[in-house]
């Protein structure tokens, strides 16, 4: 590794831990609607909002009316991306005159962008229109984001209040979710990428005459937009079929530099706001310790293996998959960052990873995506294993176990599991039997143990709601649409629903003071046992697969057998 | 209750554990455990493949090694259940000769009548006399008797019971040791106090308590997710041309459950109710017990608790003029006759600080005024030969002498006052002498607290756990002997109904509260608090209002109550600590011995998973096989464990939590690497595999 690649980590994790407090104490204050720098700008728009959607922003709903209103706005959000999709050819703004979507594609597409996971089985600039890209697509990255957050609100709601039932308004979060941090931060910077380069047009596709005599075929469209947000909101999904890998969205160093900064940037605030609207930073600082320690170990360890030489193919560094003006460091680095958050974004091809850095992208994702995560989804995934770790501890004291004083019983503990190990189960059954079923075979690009990861990756990217993907792999067939659409929604919903339910049951209680012998989870003991909670749990779960795929591999390939 | 034959050693204990540890393995008593019935399920399938493969002449020893090894799990599993269940069926059994199957009087109208005790319904009134056994719960409604209880209590110190007052009640199975008491029947033969207990003992249907609930779906979940693990490596392996057969797989699948925990869990509940009966403590649910952990405060009665239960006189202040000789000479002499502690503690006091000898008053010369409610005051008059009085001694409240010295014209000195206000602001009590128009002085009576118990105090606040005094003396009282004892607040002319609120309001702000108590206006404040320990000595009101007895009337029993609630949690959240950390090494174990022979290079003996084989185990049999000799055998290990709990110390929950995290975590990780590695040598050694 050079030393400008070790310099540009360090400025880049030096900025993060910057505009984190920043961040997220503006972020403290919008949820709380308290006044922030800017609302004379955005508060008679918040109040227009809510007059002309009938929405009375002083109604507290219980948990139950809370998911409901989720749950409808999502079926919406589905049936507009839905039907936009297998109509685009009679809409406006389909310049190249793209043909309507197939209906299992724009299923599999619709339920992607409206979980926050933006797996795509197609490529942007082939399939999809202009105005599905602009109407559908980026509205969903803006409100499926801001869903993530208000769930987060309500668990958060749910730790702080006591007896009560009143935790929030949805509306009301997701309009000051939207209005007062996606929008802000998205315009700011699709700015910033326009100066770089990155293109924003309604314009048909070009075709370019190139030195050598050829016709190429550029494609065209808004993309420094959508790009802006699939960063920001752990989204990731590519306006170009090869995602920020292309010129045209990720056209220079400094680009690049940005676009994964945003990647880290929302769940990385979260945690502060977080610890101050609990009023426990300690304990918010320990989850961030944490988080930002079980990354730098996955990245640490997708680096090394990057830089490896490859006995196999003779050569020092593996290049192949990845942009040359990009090069190792940023290529792995930005991997390390879209697996560990939920963003699924890349600047270059998975599958062409070393097999013990994709086997780290994988296992970041079979996690749970709770190193860092999904906006707001990424935290309330970890706190989940703040409960079960705080269960142990408490036992272990003596204690009926509590977190934050209110009492973990039976029903939060449940709650807990389910939506622990919901996805870990998909995940397993998913990849179970698309091997097991002659269909799932087909998609293999390869065999051997590189062809199992890709099962795995497949699997565990679409259930954690990451949406990269390890390109080997043809996920557009009519049954991987639909069953990894069904896994899309039970990585999303199988886990909200649940944190929403145990915000109600929290928020149902009374805290109890706390004593001496409380457990404090703000302490570094806390913070290793959290640890070794989240790597047992998904040790225990994944080690026979990832060891039958990528630990193999990496083995085989020492032995320079290649698949 | 204090039956100490029930040790670890008995042997006869065990023999019956180890039968009914079999009788346990059917699927019915199996299912009510979820993760010992998939290991039930996981050694029925391999005993099955052995014995068809066996039809089929082909004896695997090795499949014969891994079902006999997961049976043994089981039933090591079972074992330890029984046998936590057997130390309380022993004591039981112990208890149930006391009851009563014998004849009884029972009084009906003005006549007695023979019947059989167990006819007895609740009201009936009964004669017990010296000798008899009292044939059910009760309240002495006449009469006073020593009654000897240590069928209930393992005192073998006779107690009063008496008529009226908080020392009424009497227990099913006692037995009269001397004088007559007529007794009205609370309880029907079957709900009495010793069924109760008895029941609770013997019940193995306990029901499940809430952290015990919680921890069973942690590991049911754990369970599942693991099953999955298991079933899709099959399919993962037949991918990678792997051969893994059931066996081996069911073998993985067991290790990783969690079977340590899961097999101990309710042998350590039984044995936490098993604990407390030991420490003479009833508990009436093991809810009750689990709380008691979680206490934030404790309400404790002053009296009888935090002090010797009696005030005793300390200091003779005299009025100015008057000797401090003559002022003892007469408090003396009116307390002569009054047999209250206080009366002796000044008697005894005046003779010690001035030799006076108690008097001999003939009853000729003097007349006994009793102590009233009304007059608030006691003493005597020394009466001349005619029946004149010669002397009107008295010593009482301060106010009370007061009045009465005005209204005899004299007056109260006003040195004196100050010596009056100087003792209630100390939390003494001050009693006024007077003497024929005059008041000589006053006595200093003083509340005398236990030695020792600001220590235990101490210790509670350790634990976390803030001691409330509550006392019916007036709010300076209170506070003077609430410094001194060291209790951290106090309710000073506390009523019933301030106890009960008290309860409710620290309730209310999320806090646990504990309540030990006695008396019937104890009741209400004992069934709202959530662990109420009732004393054994208590009437039966409070009793039945607690949800914990405690047969030593001990108040600091509270202490060992909460160890006791501590240790059952802690010791269910180390064992599953140390259940789930075992695994890695299991998986060290079990999974290179699957993989080894994948992908192959030609020419070599083992495949590139091989380099996962850190233990280099002898053969992957050996290491599949010492990986399930390891997990049946820690549970054999742990059985002491479980049943003794782990240590508990009163210390900070972080310290507690590092020291929990380093054995049971660290060790968990490490242990079974050494185990198993030890486990292989010794079979690959005797030939096994």
């Amino acid at each position: 590794m050079t030393s400008s690649g070790m310099l540009q980590i360090g400025i880049y994790i030096s900025l993060l831990l910057l505009l984190t407090p920043l961040l997220g104490s503006y972020m403290a204050k919008v949820f709380v609607g308290a006044r922030t720098f800017l609302s004379p700008l955005f508060s008679p728009c918040e109040r227009a909002i809510y007059r002309f959607c009938l929405i009375n922003p002083a109604e507290e709903m219980n948990w139950k009316k809370y998911a409901w209103s989720l749950v409808l706005l999502t079926g919406l959000g589905f049936l507009a991306t839905f039907f936009l999709q297998i109509n685009q050819s009679l809409l406006p703004l389909n310049p190249q005159h793209l043909p309507d979507v197939p209906y299992a594609l724009a299923f599999n597409t619709a339920i992607s962008f409206m979980t926050n996971t933006n797996w795509q089985a197609y490529s942007g600039e082939s399939t999809l229109s202009y105005l599905v890209q602009m109407l559908a697509l980026t509205v969903q990255n803006f409100v499926s984001a801001a869903m993530g957050i208000a769930a987060l609100l309500v668990l958060i709601r749910g730790i702080t209040r006591n007896k009560t039932h009143e935790l929030g308004n949805f509306w009301v979060d997701l309009t000051r979710g939207i209005l007062y941090v996606l929008l802000p931060l998205s315009i700011i910077f699709s700015l910033l990428l326009l100066s770089q380069g990155v293109i924003q047009n309604l314009s048909p596709y070009i075709t370019a005459h190139t030195l050598e005599g050829l016709e190429q075929l550029l494609p065209m469209g808004p993309a420094a937009s959508q790009i802006a947000i699939k960063q920001l909101g752990t989204n990731g999904g590519g306006f170009f079929g090869v995602n920020s890998a292309h010129p045209f969205e990720n056209p220079t160093g400094i680009s690049n530099f940005l676009e994964a900064l945003a990647i880290l940037l929302i769940p990385s605030a979260l945690i502060y706001m977080f610890g101050l609207m609990l009023n426990s930073r300690r304990h918010a600082w320990m989850i961030y310790l944490v988080t930002i320690g079980i990354f730098a170990l996955c990245a640490s360890v997708m680096l090394w293996s990057e830089y490896l030489p490859n006995p196999a193919l003779g050569v020092a560094q593996m290049l192949e998959g990845k942009e040359l003006r990009i090069g190792i460091t940023n290529s792995a680095w930005w991997a390390a960052a879209t697996t560990a958050a939920s963003n699924g974004s890349v600047n270059a091809m998975h599958d062409s990873l070393s097999p013990l850095a994709g086997g780290m992208a994988m296992f970041q994702m079979l996690l749970g995506e709770i190193i860092f995560g999904g906006a707001g989804s990424g935290l309330y995934g970890m706190l989940l294993f703040v409960l079960l770790t705080v269960f142990l501890a408490g036992l272990m004291v003596g204690r009926t176990p509590e977190y934050m004083g209110k009492k973990l019983g039976a029903r939060e503990i449940k709650m807990v599991l389910l939506a622990i190990i919901a996805p870990s189960a998909t995940v397993l059954i998913g990849a179970g039997l698309s091997i097991a079923l002659p269909a799932g075979l087909n998609s293999l690009a390869n065999q051997g143990p590189h062809g199992l990861s890709e099962i795995l990756y497949t699997w565990g990217s679409a259930a954690n709601n990451n949406g990269s993907a390890f390109a080997g792999f043809n996920a557009n067939t009519d049954s991987f649409n639909i069953f990894l659409g069904v896994a899309m929604l039970i990585g999303r919903f199988a886990v909200m629903f649940p944190v929403l339910a145990i915000a109600g049951s929290l928020a149902c209680k009374q805290a109890a003071p706390t004593s001496e012998t409380t457990f404090q989870a703000d302490n570094l003991t806390f913070a290793i046992l959290l640890v070794s909670v989240i790597l047992i749990i998904g040790a225990l779960t994944f080690i026979p697969a990832l060891a039958l795929g990528p630990v193999l591999e990496h083995f085989l390939m020492n032995t320079r057998q290649l698949f | 209750m204090k039956n100490k034959n029930t040790s670890l050693l008995d042997s006869s204990l065990y023999m019956e554990s180890i039968g009914s540890a079999f009788k346990k393995l059917h699927p019915a008593a199996m299912i009510k455990n979820p993760v010992m019935f998939v290991t039930w399920v996981g050694a029925g399938l391999t005993t099955c493949l052995f014995f068809s493969h066996w039809m089929f002449f082909k004896f695997s020893a090795f499949e014969l090694q891994i079902s006999l090894w997961l049976w043994f799990t089981i039933i090591f599993a079972n074992f330890a259940e029984a046998l936590a269940e057997g130390r309380g069926k022993a004591q039981a059994e112990g208890l149930k000769k006391n009851r009563v199957q014998a004849f009884t009087r029972k009084v009906v109208g003005k006549l007695e009548e023979k019947v059989l005790a167990t006819s007895l319904k609740k009201g009936d009134v009964v004669i017990c006399e010296t000798g008899d056994t009292i044939p059910s719960d009760g309240e002495v409604i006449e009469g006073i008797a020593s009654i000897d209880e240590s069928a209930i209590t393992g005192e073998s110190a006779p107690v009063i019971r008496e008529s009226g007052g908080d020392r009424s009640a009497v227990t099913g199975g006692t037995k009269v040791i001397s004088d007559r008491i007529v007794i009205r029947i609370t309880a029907e033969i079957g709900e009495t106090f010793l069924d109760r207990i008895i029941g609770l003992i013997e019940n193995a249907e306990r029901q499940k308590t809430p952290n015990e609930i919680a921890l069973t779906i942690v590991l049911c979940a754990l369970t599942i997710i693991l099953l999955l693990a298991a079933t899709t490596l099959k399919i993962f392996a037949d991918y990678s041309h792997i051969v893994v057969t059931i066996p081996v797989l069911i073998a993985l699948l067991v290790c990783l459950i969690p079977t340590t925990i899961g097999g101990l869990l309710s042998a350590i509940g039984i044995a936490g109710m098993d604990r407390l009966i030991r420490k003479n403590v009833i508990a009436k649910s093991g809810r009750a017990i689990e709380a008691a952990g979680d206490i934030d405060i404790l309400l404790i009665d002053k009296t009888g608790t935090i002090t010797l239960g009696n005030r005793m006189a300390v200091a003779f202040i005299a009025a100015p003029h008057i000797l401090e000789e003559e002022l003892a000479e007469a408090a003396q002499l009116a307390s002569l006759s009054d047999e209250t502690p206080e009366g002796r503690s000044i008697v005894v006091l005046a003779k010690e600080n001035f030799q006076l000898r108690a008097k001999t008053l003939r009853p000729i010369e003097s007349r006994f005024v009793p102590f009233s409610a009304q007059t608030r005051m006691s003493g005597v008059d020394v009466l001349l030969e005619n029946g004149q009085v010669e002397r009107e001694i008295r010593k009482g409240a301060v106010d009370a002498i007061k009045t009465l010295v005005i209204a005899k014209g004299g007056f109260f000195p006003s040195e004196l006052q100050v010596a009056v206000d100087e003792i209630g602001a100390s939390g003494g009590t001050p009693l006024a002498v007077f003497d024929n128009h005059k008041v000589l002085g006053v006595i200093h009576l003083k509340d005398v607290v236990k030695g020792g118990i600001k220590e235990r105090f101490a210790e509670l606040r350790k634990m976390g756990i803030r001691t409330i005094m509550i006392t019916g003396d007036n709010p300076m009282t209170a506070a003077a002997i609430a410094a001194e004892a060291g209790v951290d607040d106090f309710i000073a002319e506390a009523t019933p109904e301030s106890k009960l609120q008290k309860i409710r309001d620290d309730q209310r702000k999320g806090f646990l509260v504990a309540m030990t108590g006695d008396g019937t206006n104890d009741a209400p404040a004992l069934a709202q608090a959530d662990v109420g320990v009732a004393m054994n000595t208590g009437t039966q009101a409070a009793r039945e209002a607690g949800n914990m007895v405690d047969l030593d009337s001990s108040p600091t029993k509270v202490i060992d109550i909460v160890e006791t609630g501590k240790q059952l949690l802690m010791t269910r959240g180390a064992l599953t600590t140390f259940s789930i950390a075992n695994d890695l090494a299991k998986y060290f174990a079990i999974l290179p011995a699957i993989f080894m022979h994948a992908y192959i290079v030609d020419g070599e003996q083992r495949g590139p998973l091989a380099a996962l084989d850190i233990m280099s185990l002898y053969s992957p049999e050996s290491a599949i096989l010492s990986a399930v000799i390891f997990n049946a055998l820690i549970i054999v290990f742990l059985i002491p464990l479980a049943l003794r709990g782990v240590s508990c110390v009163a210390s900070s929950s972080s310290a507690l939590l590092r020291r929990n995290l380093l054995i049971y975590g660290l060790g968990g990780i490490f242990l079974p690497f050494v185990g198993i590695k030890l486990i292989d040598v010794v079979i690959t050694f005797i030939h096994l595999v």
